[in-house]
Order: C-alpha cells, then sequence, then structure tokens
C-alpha cells in the first residue's frame, strides 16, 4: 500500500470526524431562509405556478385559468388526429362526472393550429364529452406550455401550481382518479 | 434538454429511454464484473433481473394498496402497462428485497457481490443524471454563474450537469483495474461508492432548487446524504482496518 493510503488508515478517525464535520457546516451554510423551493415562478412544470391562459370555447366564451383557481384543474392538450388522445379522453369524461362536484374542472385544449376545429368539435360530440373544449387557435398556449407531444395532461392544484405533468398517453383511468384524488386532499 | 423523441407515431420519454438502456448494459456489466472476481456471473445476472421484476411488481402493488379506490372501477388497470401507475420506493424496495434473499439462497457472499454490482451502480448514477437533463428534472436553483443554464424561466445552476460530472468521476473512481483493485478488501469497493456518492449529494444539494425541505429549512436530502456518509466511512474503517486478531477481507 502507498505511503499515502497508510498515512490516511493511521489517521482514519481523525479523517473521518474532519469529513463530518464539513458536511454539518455545509448543510448549515446552505439552508434555505424560506420554505419557497420551487419559487413562485411561472412555468409548465410539476411544483410551479401554471402559465395563465384565456381561449374560446366551443360556444365563444372565453375561459382563463387563474379564473379557476380554487378548483383541482386537469389542462389536457389534444388533437382529433392523435390516436391516444382519442383513447383516452372516454376515461377522462368517466372521471370529470364523477369528481365535477367535487371542485374538480376539466379543460381540453384542442391544439388548433396542428387540426381541424371542425373535425375536433365532431369528435367531442360523438363521444358526449361534456367538459369544456378550448380552441388554441394560433398554438399561442401550446408553444408556452411547451408541448413535445400530444396528448400531455397537466393536473393542477387548487393554489395553481402544477402538481404532476403527464407527456403522452392513453393515461389509464386508475391513474387519473389517483391523481386528482391527491391533489383534492391536498388542497383541503 | 429533450424530454421525449418521437419515432414516427411513437412518443419515447428519453428519461426512462436511457433508464431502459442503462439497465440492460448495468446487468450486463455486473455478469462481467462477476465472473472475473470468481463469482457465479450467471447468478448474480440473474439475481439483477429477478430485482428488476420484483421492484416492478413491487412497485404497482405499493400503489394499488396506496390508491386503491381508484381501481374499483376498472381492476384490470392493476395489469395495465401505463407507466404512471408505480410507487417508486415501493419497486426500490422490493427489488432490494428480492435480490438480496435469491443472492443469499444461491449462497453468494455479500460483501464480494455487492463489489461486482459496483461499476453496474455507478454507470446508473450516471445514467440517472443524464435522464435528468434530458427531463429537466433535478434541476438547480436560480444563478447568476456565467455557466448558468436558462431552464423554467430563469437562469438556474446546470446542477443536472454537475451530477453527471461528479458520477462520471465516481464511476471512474470505483472502476476495477486489475492492479489497484486486486489489493481491496471485499466490500470497499462498494462502500467507496456508497461514500463518495453521498457526499457528492450532500455538497452538490446546496445548489438544487427543488430540495424537499426539514424544519429550519435544511435540505432533507442533505441530511440523509450526510447520514449514509457517516455509517459508509464507519464500515469502510472496519473493513480496511481489521481489528487485531480477525482475519482480512480478502476479496
Amino acid at each position: 500500500m502507498s505511503v499515502k493510503a497508510n498515512f490516511l488508515l493511521a489517521h482514519w478517525n481523525v479523517f473521518v470526524a474532519a469529513i463530518l464535520v464539513a458536511g454539518l457546516v455545509w448543510i448549515a451554510f446552505s439552508r434555505v431562509e424560506s420554505d419557497l423551493i420551487p419559487s413562485l415562478a411561472v412555468a409548465p412544470r410539476q411544483g410551479f405556478i401554471a402559465p395563465d391562459f384565456s381561449l374560446p370555447d366551443a360556444n365563444g366564451e372565453t375561459i382563463t385559468l387563474s379564473a379557476l383557481e380554487g378548483q383541482v384543474v386537469l389542462v389536457n392538450f389534444w388533437a382529433s388526429w392523435c390516436p391516444p388522445c382519442r383513447v383516452e379522453m372516454p376515461a377522462i369524461e368517466a372521471v370529470y362526472q364523477d369528481y365535477r362536484q367535487k371542485g374538480v374542472i376539466v379543460l381540453a385544449i384542442n391544439a388548433t393550429a396542428q387540426d381541424d376545429a371542425q373535425s375536433a368539435l365532431n369528435f367531442v360530440r360523438s363521444n358526449g364529452l361534456s367538459f369544456p373544449i378550448l380552441f388554441d387557435g394560433d398554438g399561442s398556449v401550446y408553444a408556452r406550455y411547451q408541448i413535445s407531444a400530444l396528448p400531455t395532461s397537466f393536473f393542477i392544484g387548487r393554489d395553481g401550481k402544477i402538481g404532476e405533468v403527464v407527456v403522452g398517453g392513453p393515461m389509464a383511468e386508475a391513474l387519473l382518479r389517483a391523481r386528482l384524488e391527491t391533489l383534492l386532499q391536498e388542497g383541503r | 434538454m429533450l424530454p421525449v423523441l418521437q419515432v414516427g407515431p411513437l412518443v419515447l420519454p428519453t428519461a426512462s429511454l436511457l433508464t431502459v438502456l442503462g439497465l440492460g448494459a448495468a446487468l450486463w456489466q455486473a455478469e462481467r464484473q462477476a465472473n472475473r472476481q470468481g463469482l457465479a456471473g450467471g447468478v448474480v445476472y440473474d439475481m439483477g433481473m429477478i430485482g428488476l421484476l420484483a421492484g416492478v411488481a413491487g412497485a404497482r402493488l405499493v400503489y394499488v394498496v396506496r390508491f386503491p379506490e381508484a381501481f374499483l372501477n376498472k381492476p384490470l388497470e392493476i395489469v395495465s402497462l401505463n407507466a404512471g401507475l408505480f410507487a417508486a420506493w415501493g419497486g426500490v424496495a422490493a427489488g432490494v428485497l428480492a435480490a438480496l434473499g435469491y443472492g443469499w439462497r444461491k449462497g453468494l457472499p455479500l460483501w464480494s457481490t455487492l463489489d461486482a454490482l459496483t461499476p453496474s451502480l455507478a454507470m446508473m448514477a450516471l445514467v440517472i443524471a443524464l435522464a435528468h437533463a434530458a427531463s429537466g428534472e433535478a434541476f438547480g436553483a436560480p444563478a447568476n454563474v456565467p455557466w448558468a443554464i436558462e431552464l423554467w424561466g430563469e437562469r438556474r445552476h446546470p446542477t443536472q450537469i454537475y451530477e453527471a460530472l461528479a458520477a462520471a468521476v465516481i464511476l471512474w473512481t470505483i472502476w476495477p483495474r486489475r492492479a489497484a483493485g486486486s489489493e481491496w478488501p471485499a466490500g470497499v469497493r462498494f462502500l467507496m461508492f456508497v461514500a463518495l456518492t453521498a457526499a457528492g449529494r450532500l455538497f452538490l444539494e446546496a445548489f438544487r432548487g427543488d430540495s424537499w425541505l426539514l424544519p429550519l429549512g435544511l435540505r432533507g436530502d442533505q441530511v440523509v446524504a450526510w447520514l449514509v456518509l457517516a455509517a459508509s466511512l464507519w464500515q469502510l474503517g472496519k473493513r480496511l482496518r481489521p481489528a487485531p486478531g480477525q482475519p482480512e477481507n480478502k476479496p
């Protein structure tokens, strides 16, 4: 064994004590002054405030996300040509029916810039979807939420913070129920 | 950041893809290293596979136990392939227990087996750091340093890069080299990996922007890392300096 290794082993306890004391000092030095981690920054990511938007629904009425604070919101980006989007919609509808009275709202944002509004409406009618369908005509909300694939879903808590982001699909009904239940319990 | 790979109609989460590829490489390396150490490489490989399968089953089972009402309407979703229906820590616990149980039944020596697994564990630590870089998870605190990166609306410490660099250095340090590695007593390689990883986490956690906090603003991961560091250094000292009269722990 080298001279250095022998020296280290001969003074092992001193070496360990020095490292552990340095570790404690570092922990104390790097503690956080407030509990705002992550900060109250706005970003399309878990733990951050969901970016606000205002979009028209199928009746031409404008719905604004920030006006829904106090409710648990599921924002689902979708398109009518997207197979997993189509598959998961009935599960979202079933869950919406069970949870709407408990303070859950679903906003299904159609990626209209890369879809056809009429095809989207036809799909909504044929599947009897009752939650608001919003139309992102210029793709600005799609861009603000940095969507990289369809479908993408954002589970937003009563405080406006994103609880989870699910990229891709289709989501299982059990997953929807578990996530919404968790957010409802957190907000109590 | 590259959260997903779009291959035709398929959307593949980059982090999950990296993790699966990393697990394959880690299993292969574990078998190879076990053979080099004179252990039954096939048994070590099987132990890894059993750990993985038990981990997947355990993660789903814990999730179902945690949210039983979510499966009432569609009980068949208990066996669905949906990646969101897993409880990570339940999976880790089940996987480790199953692997340890299998290794014990097959008579694998604990410390030497852990040494054989260590390069694989270090590879996985690097893969996880790269997966974090791809997904933007484990992000840094806001910073004004020249090397800060724009992420989630602010300039931040590139903690994923710090994490990857630390993992690469640890991998290089513990990677078996005949001349140096053959001198180490059994368990030392594994304990060095644990101690270095804990020390790295303790240091780098200070730059994170998503730490879970304890009272007084202490970062929980740092406290856990400090405890792991203390335990691993204590055990490392025992194995490097056997008490007088005790046999040396040859590999």
